[in-house]
């Protein structure tokens, strides 16, 4: 049995390691990187990795391990806020569904459905053609994206428990919807919340790195994994390190945060 | 019937929303669209021109309206930039993107549904853990830099695919075959990922079940309770992520396309956006809405079809 438990967590383990790494790399290029990210070196273009360019150069010489560093604060900056935003409003249409029922559920729903009938990269290029591109419509609108799978799950969870018969109690003896939500209700949904937050997180990432890479996301000097994407596709046969280096920590950052959100479910599932 | 209909009504529903969204979202342009869409230099001959095309002399109800009904008569209004019906612009394009998309969702179905069983039935925790990884990362890959990976390896390196642009069908079927592979396969490759584990859950639930059970004690052979038997009842819930599936392919396309310099929808999405061209882009998105809804709703049917259990809200 002990040992069906260590294979079952490795996931978990290598999610938390990759989350792990990648937090330490955001918070030290907060105030350290080898060379300065924008710093350009004309006679040192595309050079390929070494000791001295750990990633190699670009094409205007300045070294990319220095901008992958700086890029994850723009990851970690859009996965974070976007998914604040989706939580906070995902959360209020959820619980408000859930808890009350009736016609404000039938109508959130069928606006969330509807909003899900829409790819969500589509989604969100539809609002930045509206607004405009950079950082913060970005965050807008991958926030606006995962309102959805938010209201849902808050919804379904806040329906299973209102069943439970502590909340039924606690509403006979009269207590406000605020408090019963916030006090007997939500402790009870945390981890299916947990779940999505992390899945969301990996979600925005993601597709900041698609919005950037057509250019309707993160604008330069931003430092963005999406757009050094954009940039280094010219080059990808003379120098393709460029675009397989930027584009695995892309891949490391969905990868560590979708097994985090596995792994959280399999803790979750032998609570049950 | 009562579950067609139902279907029905609600199919009709989530498009009539999904129009109100599109179309609230494009009203929220902040300050004058015709200004946005002209420049800063345009003259105010140009700019009132420009409003009365865009109706916006019009109320906002009244917009709606004719945008609406002109979308369901086949009329999706008129590009600003190319000078003529959005319909007319999006005919060169939809067949492009819908090769891609249904090349993509063949490769998914002919690569994900073998390898789900494949997976399902080696039973070893090492090979588990580790194909289960696997799995994670095909999730986890962006699709356009995984199309770099392919465009290195197959097209730069073995030489063995064109790396951009595309053969029309009507010219060299093979050559069609080939220019689209590499962007159907990168734009399959987190669906192949998605189906293999789905494939293999249901397959592993199913396996548990008494009738498995029952099969067993009759003596039938291994092979003949998993395609027989098992394969039958889980390959149904497959066909649910369907929906899910055609969204992701006709989202990711968006990327794919401008990746391989594909003439597709996706490519002409976002020159419509650079170039501020908002009806056509307000119809586009409208137009690739709407076949998502639709494949979600044939989906419903034809579950309902294949499994007659299903039955309303139930």
């Amino acid at each position: 049995m002990k040992k069906h438990n260590i294979f079952k967590s490795i996931p978990l383990i290598i999610g938390v390691s990759f989350v792990t790494v990648l937090t330490i790399m955001m918070l030290v290029s907060l105030f350290y990187t080898p060379y300065s990210p924008n710093a350009m070196d004309p006679s040192d273009r595309l050079a390929q990795p070494s000791f001295t360019h750990l990633f190699g150069t670009d094409n205007f010489g300045r070294d990319i391990f220095s901008r992958v560093m700086q890029g994850s604060q723009t990851a970690f900056l859009i996965g974070f806020s976007a998914v604040s935003i989706g939580l906070f409003f995902g959360f209020l249409i959820g619980a408000c569904a859930g808890y009350f029922g009736g016609w404000i559920d039938e109508l959130s729903m069928r606006i969330i459905d509807a909003m899900m009938a829409l790819p969500g990269i589509l989604f969100a290029i539809m609002l930045i053609s509206v607004f405009e591109t950079g950082i913060r419509n970005t965050i807008i609108a991958l926030g606006i994206m995962s309102i959805p799978s938010f209201a849902r799950i808050v919804r379904s969870g806040f329906i299973q428990v209102k069943q439970f018969d502590f909340v039924k109690a606690s509403i006979a003896k009269g207590a406000g919807s605020f408090r019963i939500i916030f006090q007997h209700i939500l402790p009870n949904v945390t981890s299916p919340i947990l779940v999505a937050v992390t899945l969301s997180f990996s979600g925005s990432v993601l597709a900041e790195a698609g919005l950037s890479y057509l250019g309707l996301g993160v604008q330069p000097p931003d430092p963005s994994w999406g757009r050094m994407l954009k940039e280094a596709q010219p080059f990808m046969s003379t120098a393709p390190w460029y675009v397989i280096l930027t584009g695995l920590f892309i891949t490391f950052m969905v990868l560590g945060f979708n097994l985090l959100s596995d792994g959280i479910r399999d803790l979750q599932d032998k609570k049950s | 019937m009562k579950y067609a209909l139902y279907k029905l009504s609600t199919f009709l529903m989530t498009i009539l929303l999904v129009s109100l969204i599109i179309f609230t979202v494009f009203q929220v342009l902040p300050g004058n669209p015709a200004q946005i869409i002209l420049g800063m230099d345009a003259d105010t001959q140009q700019i009132a021109q420009l409003e009365k095309e865009l109706g916006l002399d019009k109320s906002i109800g009244e917009r709606y309206t004719s945008w609406l009904s002109g979308f369901l008569m086949g009329d999706l209004g008129d590009s600003l930039k190319y000078q003529q019906p959005v319909l007319d612009v999006l005919k060169d394009r939809i067949p492009v993107t819908f090769s891609i998309a249904i090349y993509s969702i063949l490769l998914t179905i002919c690569i994900g549904i073998p390898l789900g069983i494949y997976i399902a039935r080696t039973d070893g925790r090492w090979i588990s853990v580790f194909l289960s990884m696997f799995t994670q990362l095909g999730i986890a890959v962006p699709s356009f830099w995984f199309a770099f990976v392919l465009i290195l390896v197959f097209g730069v390196t073995f030489q063995l695919f064109p790396t951009f642009g595309y053969v029309p069908w009507s010219e060299s079927f093979i050559g069609a075959l080939r220019s689209y592979f590499l962007p159907s396969l990168a734009l399959a490759i987190s669906n192949i990922a998605v189906v293999i584990r789905y494939l293999r859950n249901t397959i592993l639930d199913q396996a548990k079940m008494d009738y498995v059970r029952t099969a067993r004690c009759k003596g039938l052979r291994e092979k003949t309770i998993m395609y027989g038997h098992i394969l039958r009842n889980a390959l149904m819930p497959v066909l649910t992520i369907m929906g899910l599936i055609v969204a992701d392919t006709l989202g990711g396309s968006i990327i794919i396309e401008n990746v391989f310099a594909l003439p597709g929808l996706g490519n002409l999405l976002i020159q419509s956006i650079t170039s501020r061209d908002f009806p056509l882009v307000q119809s586009m998105v409208l137009y690739i809405a709407i076949l998502v809804i639709l494949v979600n709703f044939i989906v419903d049917l034809l579950y309902k079809l294949i499994d007659p259990r299903v039955r309303l809200k139930g």
